[in-house]
């Protein structure tokens, strides 16, 4: 056994500076100099002030903005450092509940949508940080949205299908929408 | 009804009650433990059976009459899986009992010295030890095994090897050995004792067959551990349930937590007690199958090793071909006709009584219409005739009259012959003697007055049908190798006559020993039959060794397998039932475990319906009750190893289809039969049970 | 499923199978010691690193010795990342200033990491270091991954050779497997993920000014959301390649900075399944019969794509509760449907339910999506891909050679109702190899079964329980089997950073490892020793399409017959009830 005491220590050494700080610093400084934004974690700036992630979603509840998914982490919700799903099981009635908050909420902003609302709206993300809804999502969303802000919901449509994000290269993932980024493009759009 | 099958009745009569009494007896719990599967199960019978009496007593987990019926069927569960065993010993203790019969009154006569003046003293056949040395006279039973070393006597064997036909036994040769037990019919012999009391070959094989002494073969250990590993899995499976459910009922406020008895009936359904009940029966019935067909196996692992053979020896003499060359055809050379070669050669093998001369004096008769003439009295025979016989120095035979000689031969002794005549050896003669040994026959050459006339064809007869088994063998996936004291030329022919893979030719001891530690180092499993002294050390080498029991003493011990009726072509029947063993034993375990699921399915909505009641989706048998289910499955569980019983003692039939086909026919009536048969047993009995009111 | 499920899901395992061959093969050159297109690059290093480490590479080992090895390697290693956590606070690379993490959760991280596990107690963004992330985090992750190929590969030369004890050198294994198959698969893996947005930098987290200020939790109001990044493709690279699974980020893949994209989804998840299925070709290969290798990858795939059904069938037919609510769970072309609890829109259900699989499949344990929330269905065919033993392809390594178990005990059974004492690649079968092969079956099922009955018998066991009913069982349930199956996967409600889950699931964690790769390498050594029998016509074909079949239906009876009952009482019983209202 203590034959293999010598070469365990040196492997081991060898092996975690190898691959522990050798390969981590390369692939840095690769990705620093090829890919300086996506590994900087691709954040958005206006007015020079970073305003989020094209990745990380952000909590919206105001009317005039898109609401994005329910997010479980806490304290507060969209939570960046310290990412989390609910973890609530199907049968567990605080899931049902949570959904039934989002919808009374999503009726109360809008109630003459009768329409039903697409899953995404009223479950909790993974990350608890999903930046996307889905189209369907978004398309529920205009009328509110529109009517908030006193446009017509015709313009907002447009907006919307502006942000559509198709599968990427047309068959991977689903076609979806950036809450932040159509939120940001609202707040620009002169009518 | 005959009185035949009045005696078989009245004989398996018997041997069922005394296989129920012998079911009670291997209770005993030292015994069970040999057996971890049974053991567990009598274990659980055990505590069952505690909790139906604390049960009558007002403070039992569930009604008494329900862990009563659990517990009594949990015992037959084991009392079966003994009487299976208890069935299969009993046939060979029925034998082992006759044998015993025999000997027990046996008195020997013990010599000073071995010599037939020398005093005798009466002593009993158990006294005499190895080395000793006794005298048998006709009438006698022989005491001990052991080997004649004076006199030549006719054995009545019969009771060994049930042949009632005499045998001679001799001293020197092939033909020394003898066994206690058997029975001297005339003469007498001098023999020395060659096994101590116990030790005998009747010993073993009283051993043998009651499977007392059974040791377990090593794949039935590797099974095993494979079916300790199962029962391991299923304790802790039914263990941990307990605290499940016992949290079930926590957070679903409803219910009773699952009951000690419905967790042992889970356990005993779960853990694999149709292979495991049913294993030793199929080890012995495996040996049993054997005596049979009059094979002694010398242990279990060479009936399990014999079902792995991949190459098989066989000695062509008496084996592949019939003992004997036989006269085919005549060739006459140098311009002789036919007529007067084969004249000849009749009068040159009148006198020859070998088995080869008389198929010469035949063949004349048949094919150029010479009558059969006989010595002196035959009419056309000339008058004054000397016969030659054959000696190893002349190595010729023939006849002499009127100055005329006539010799028959190996062609190199004949040559040399008609050389020393002064006379050319004919150009066609050693034409026709190369053709004849390169079609396998044997050429031998006939010469009158030192003149070659031609050349008679001798050729060895195969054995009908032998092509058919050898072709049998090879769809077994087993190579036959011929081994033959032939040169290679005429054993090439009459292999690819015979049909065998391949041949060994000229074969001596050494070569034999050889040629099976070739075929060993490459991985195979040897089979070869063989009855000389000089065989044994092939036959100790070997992996699957056959003595014939006229072999001699060497070659008996030499072997692990003595076949008594000394056919050498049995090694396939042994082969065959080599495979059926292992094949019984995987076709139950996947029964076994395959019937497992089907119990799932009958017990895990029952155990828990009080606290889910909607796993009741799961009762997809529409058991009528949580108890007729759970009733069921272990009745289902007990009664399922008695039906099983003729198949473990039958064996599973071995048809040689290849392994894939084997494996798929198997797969369907096994596996796929385990995973239904259960469904429509347990819902059959819980009907039954429903019907009876009993649950 | 849509079309474009479908083509997504047919691409997937097209790509996969293409490249099953040509880096099986160049994984069974790494092993028989050839040389390779690498070698210009890492010959001189790995040359060096023998030199430095005393390593006689030609001297081979005896399956003990090699054990031996295998075990002081990864004991100092565990050593290591136990005290780099205890220490971090000392150390530098800390920007965010964590302190040292707690004894139980150090000990529980430690075992997880060394033992390929990577269950992960912890929040990787609020407790561990940069520096811990790398040196004890992502390094365990390269030499764990190389432990479990080099114990594969130890046991394959077992089948392979003959009349020999001597099954390789666990240094060279280790170090080939490293520098040859898992430095530039990670490297190559790392960039592509950076290209798609997964962070790699040494920066501190980034402060962005919210939109729109939300209130906490306590009422407090919030501006800003403060960004978690960190040096995350390099670890997530090989995470995803060793079968590791333990993330950067705590809800691991599916934080947009672990995965952003569907085709870093695709990337990621194509990786999960890479060297286990292509170690199948490597099989084959050093055995000197793809044909068997092919064999045991369609074994595999065939359970896989059964129990991926079942998944994403359920998964896309949604919850009843949800859809009762008036909530639109039908999947359209602009809606993904289904059940989105947990799950991410831009992944949808097909491909979560597709990772999920696979993650469960491979003893890998990353997720895209929390377990804890699919059906009970979906729940049930991720515990169980787990309870099959982890070998529908498993664990780099493990899964294989705990198939390979499950190929002997099949073999067995099979070999005997064809009426000859069993042999695997003309090896017999015998009393020793059953005995190491029913303790790779049976010792995951015990530390499952017996953790989860001490789980729910103890308070500490109970307390740590989110959802109520059938679902908590499950919970704990899923705990120890992921660590008795070194999946590392959870459902992560359970709050399982406590000092009882750490401790007993560190323990059943290690034991799961070493008590099957030990009984791994016993099987080669003993298969080594053997001779060889050469097929015939009685010999029991190991390639056929019946022979597949039967080792699926041994590995899923086995699977079934253990854990049943055990599920009947968690994922089985919620099914019932939330389908019976």
């Amino acid at each position: 056994m203590f034959s293999q005491l010598k070469p365990a220590l040196i492997l081991l050494l060898i092996f975690t500076v190898l691959t522990g700080i050798v390969y981590p610093l390369v692939v840095t400084g690769i990705a620093q100099a090829v890919f300086p934004s996506q590994a900087s974690g691709s954040l958005m700036t206006q007015n020079g002030k970073v305003v989020g992630s094209q990745l990380i979603g952000q909590q919206f509840d105001d009317p005039k903005d898109f609401w994005g998914r329910l997010s479980a982490t806490s304290p507060e919700p969209y939570n960046a450092a310290s990412s989390s799903g609910s973890n609530l099981g199907p049968s567990n009635p605080a899931l049902t509940s949570a959904a039934e908050a989002r919808i009374q909420a999503l009726r109360a902003a809008d109630p003459s949508n009768t329409a039903p609302i697409p899953v995404d709206l009223v479950t909790a993300s993974g990350s608890g940080l999903d930046p996307d809804i889905s189209v369907a999502s978004a398309l529920y969303q205009v009328h509110r949205v529109a009517s908030a802000r006193g446009w017509s919901d015709a313009e907002v449509q447009a907006l919307v299908n502006q942000h559509i994000e198709g599968r990427q290269f047309g068959f991977l993932g689903e076609p979806r929408v950036n809450v932040l980024e159509l939120n940001l493009a609202l707040d620009d759009y002169k009518p | 009804m005959n009185n035949q099958l009045k005696k078989q009745s009245a004989f398996r009569r018997e041997l069922y009650q005394r296989a129920i009494l012998d079911s009670f007896v291997k209770l005993d719990p030292r015994w069970m433990v040999r057996n971890p599967v049974m053991f567990v199960v009598e274990v659980g019978s055990a505590l069952t059976t505690a909790l139906w009496v604390q049960a009558l007593f007002g403070k039992g987990e569930a009604p008494a009459g329900f862990i009563g019926a659990v517990a009594i069927w949990l015992w037959f569960t084991v009392l079966f899986a003994n009487f299976s065993e208890a069935v299969a010993e009993g046939r060979g203790k029925a034998q082992a009992e006759a044998l015993r019969k025999t000997r027990q009154m046996t008195q020997a006569k013990k010599l000073k010295a071995p010599n037939r003046e020398s005093k005798y003293e009466l002593v009993p056949s158990t006294a005499l030890r190895k080395g000793e040395v006794y005298l048998v006279e006709a009438g006698d039973l022989l005491a001990v095994d052991g080997e004649v070393i004076e006199g030549i006597a006719s054995v009545d064997e019969s009771a060994v090897t049930g042949e009632s036909a005499p045998v001679i036994r001799e001293a020197g040769g092939d033909r020394s050995a003898v066994t206690g037990g058997t029975r001297l019919l005339s003469d007498w012999l001098i023999v020395r004792v060659t096994a101590n009391p116990g030790e005998g070959f009747l010993d073993r094989m009283i051993g043998l067959v009651e499977g007392a002494k059974r040791q377990k073969t090593p794949n039935e250990i590797a099974l095993n551990i494979l079916l300790a590993g199962f029962t391991i899995v299923f304790l802790i499976v039914c263990a941990t349930l307990l605290p499940y459910s016992l949290y079930s009922v926590q957070i679903s406020g409803k219910g009773v937590p699952i009951t000690i008895t419905v967790l042992v009936a889970l356990l005993v359904c779960l853990i694999p007690t149709t292979i495991g009940g049913l294993l030793s029966a199929i080890g012995i019935a495996g040996m049993d199958r054997m005596i049979q067909r009059n094979v002694i196996a010398m242990s279990g692992r060479a009936v399990e090793a014999a079902g792995d053979v991949d190459v098989l020896l066989l000695d062509k003499t008496g084996t592949i071909t019939l003992g004997n060359r036989q006269a085919v055809d005549l060739l006459p050379v140098n311009g002789v006709s036919a007529q007067e070669l084969a004249e000849a050669a009749q009068l040159a093998s009148l006198a020859d009584e070998t088995p080869e001369g008389r198929s010469i004096v035949v063949l004349a008769k048949e094919k150029f219409g010479l009558r059969g003439r006989t010595i002196g009295s035959s009419e056309g025979a000339p008058e004054g005739m000397r016969f030659v016989p054959f000696t190893a120095q002349t190595r010729m035979s023939g006849v002499d009259f009127d100055g005329t000689s006539i010799r028959k031969g190996a062609p190199d002794t004949m040559m040399a012959l008609v050389q020393s005549n002064g006379q050319a050896v004919p150009p066609d003669l050693q034409t026709s003697v190369d053709s004849i040994a390169r079609s396998g026959g044997t050429p031998l050459v006939v010469a009158r007055n030192r003149s070659a006339l031609g050349v008679i064809h001798l050729k060895d007869i195969v054995k009908g049908g032998i092509n058919e088994r050898f072709a049998h063998l090879r769809k077994m996936g087993i190579k036959t190798v011929m081994i033959t004291g032939d040169n290679p030329l005429t054993a090439a022919a009459i292999a690819a006559e015979a049909g065998v893979d391949d041949f060994l030719a000229q074969a001596t001891p050494e070569a034999k020993l050889k040629l099976i530690r070739e075929y060993q180092s490459g991985g195979r499993l040897v089979a070869m039959t063989g009855d000389g002294t000089n065989d044994a050390p092939a036959l100790a080498q070997a992996d699957v060794a056959v003595a014939m029991n006229t072999g001699t003493q060497p070659a008996r011990e030499a072997a692990n397998m003595v076949d008594l009726d000394s056919n050498p072509t049995k090694l396939i029947e042994i082969v065959e039932i080599g495979k059926q063993l292992l094949m019984t034993r995987g076709a139950l375990t996947t029964f076994s475990i395959a019937n497992d699921v089907s119990k799932y399915f009958a017990i895990i909505p029952a155990a828990f319906a009080s606290t889910y009641p909607v796993l009741t989706t799961l009762n997809i048998m529409r058991l009528a009750t949580p108890q007729s289910a759970i009733l069921s499955a272990v009745i289902f569980n007990a009664l399922v190893i008695i039906a099983l019983i003729p198949l473990a003692l039958r064996g599973v039939p071995y048809r040689p289809l290849g392994a894939a086909r084997l494996l798929r026919d198997n797969l369907l009536i096994y596996g796929l039969g385990g995973l239904v048969a259960p469904f429509i047993g347990i819902k059959l009995i819980d009907m039954l049970l429903a019907a009876l009111h009993l649950v | 499923m849509n079309p474009y499920n479908w083509f997504q899901l047919i691409f997937y395992f097209v790509v996969l199978f293409l490249l099953v061959k040509p880096l099986g093969l160049f994984m069974a050159h790494v092993y028989q010691g050839e040389r390779t297109f690498l070698d210009p690059v890492f010959g001189p290093l790995e040359r060096l690193i023998y030199r430095l480490g005393g390593v006689r590479a030609d001297e081979e080992m005896n399956w003990k010795v090699y054990a031996i090895a295998l075990m002081v390697f990864n004991v100092l290693g565990l050593l290591a990342v136990y005290a780099l956590q205890r220490l971090q606070g000392f150390l530098p690379l800390n920007p965010q200033g964590f302190s040292a993490v707690s004894p139980d959760s150090s000990w529980n991280t430690a075992v997880s990491f060394a033992s390929n596990t990577n269950w992960q107690g912890y929040g990787g963004e609020t407790t561990m270091s940069y520096l811990t992330q790398m040196l004890a985090m992502t390094a365990q992750n390269f030499v764990s991954a190389a432990t479990g190929m080099a114990a594969l590969a130890a046991m394959i030369r077992g089948l392979a050779r003959h009349t020999t004890d001597k099954i390789g050198n666990f240094w060279v294994d280790l170090t080939r497997t490293v520098l040859y198959i898992l430095l530039p698969l990670a490297f190559m893996l790392g960039l592509a993920l950076v290209s798609q947005g997964v962070v790699q930098t040494f920066s501190q987290y980034q402060t962005a000014t919210l939109l729109q200020p939300i209130t906490d939790a306590s009422g407090k109001t919030v501006t800003t959301q403060t960004l978690a990044v960190g040096p995350a493709a390099s670890q997530i690279a090989i995470k995803q390649l060793g079968t590791n699974g333990g993330g950067f980020f705590n809800v691991n893949s599916s934080h947009p900075f672990e995965n952003p994209t569907p085709f870093s989804n695709f990337l990621e998840m194509l990786s999960i399944l890479l060297i286990p299925a292509a170690l199948c070709y490597t099989f084959g290969k050093m055995v000197g019969d793809t044909r068997q290798g092919w064999a045991i990858l369609t074994a595999m795939t065939v359970i896989f794509v059964a129990l991926f059904a079942v998944n994403v069938w359920t998964e896309q037919t949604g919850n009843p509760a949800i859809a009762k609510l008036g909530v639109d769970i039908q999947q359209s072309d602009i809606n993904p449907g289904g059940n989105m609890e947990g799950k991410e829109v831009r992944f949808g259900v097909a491909n979560s339910a597709l990772w999920a699989t696979a993650t469960t499949a491979a003893s890998n344990g990353s997720v895209d999506s929390m377990h804890d929330s699919y059906m009970p269905l979906g729940g049930l065919v991720e515990m169980w891909m787990i309870h099959l033993g982890e070998v529908v392809y498993g664990g780099v390594g493990s899964g294989l050679y705990g198939m390979l178990a499950f190929v002997i005990v099949a073999v067995f059974v099979a070999g005997l109702m064809v009426g000859r004492t069993p042999e695997y690649l003309g090896k017999k079968i015998e009393a020793y190899e059953m005995k190491m092969a029913s303790l790779i079956l049976l010792i995951p099922v015990f530390t499952a079964l017996v953790g989860t009955a001490i789980g729910v018998l103890t308070p500490a066991g109970q307390s740590s329980v989110l959802n109520p009913g059938p679902h908590g069982f499950s919970e704990i349930l899923y705990a120890f089997s992921s660590a008795s199956g070194n999946n590392g996967s959870a459902f992560a409600g359970l709050n399982a950073n406590t000092p009882f889950y750490n401790t007993a699931l560190g323990i059943i964690m290690f034991i799961a490892r070493y008590w099957l790769a030990i009984p791994a390498l016993a099987i080669g050594g003993s298969l080594a020793r053997k001779k060889k029998v050469p097929a015939g016509a009685g010999t029991l074909p190991t390639h056929t399409p019946l022979f597949i079949a039967w080792t699926i239906g041994v590995v899923i009876i086995v699977g079934a017959l253990g854990f049943l009952p055990a599920l009947a009482l968690g994922p089985i019983v919620e099914h019932l009830m939330v389908f019976a209202q």
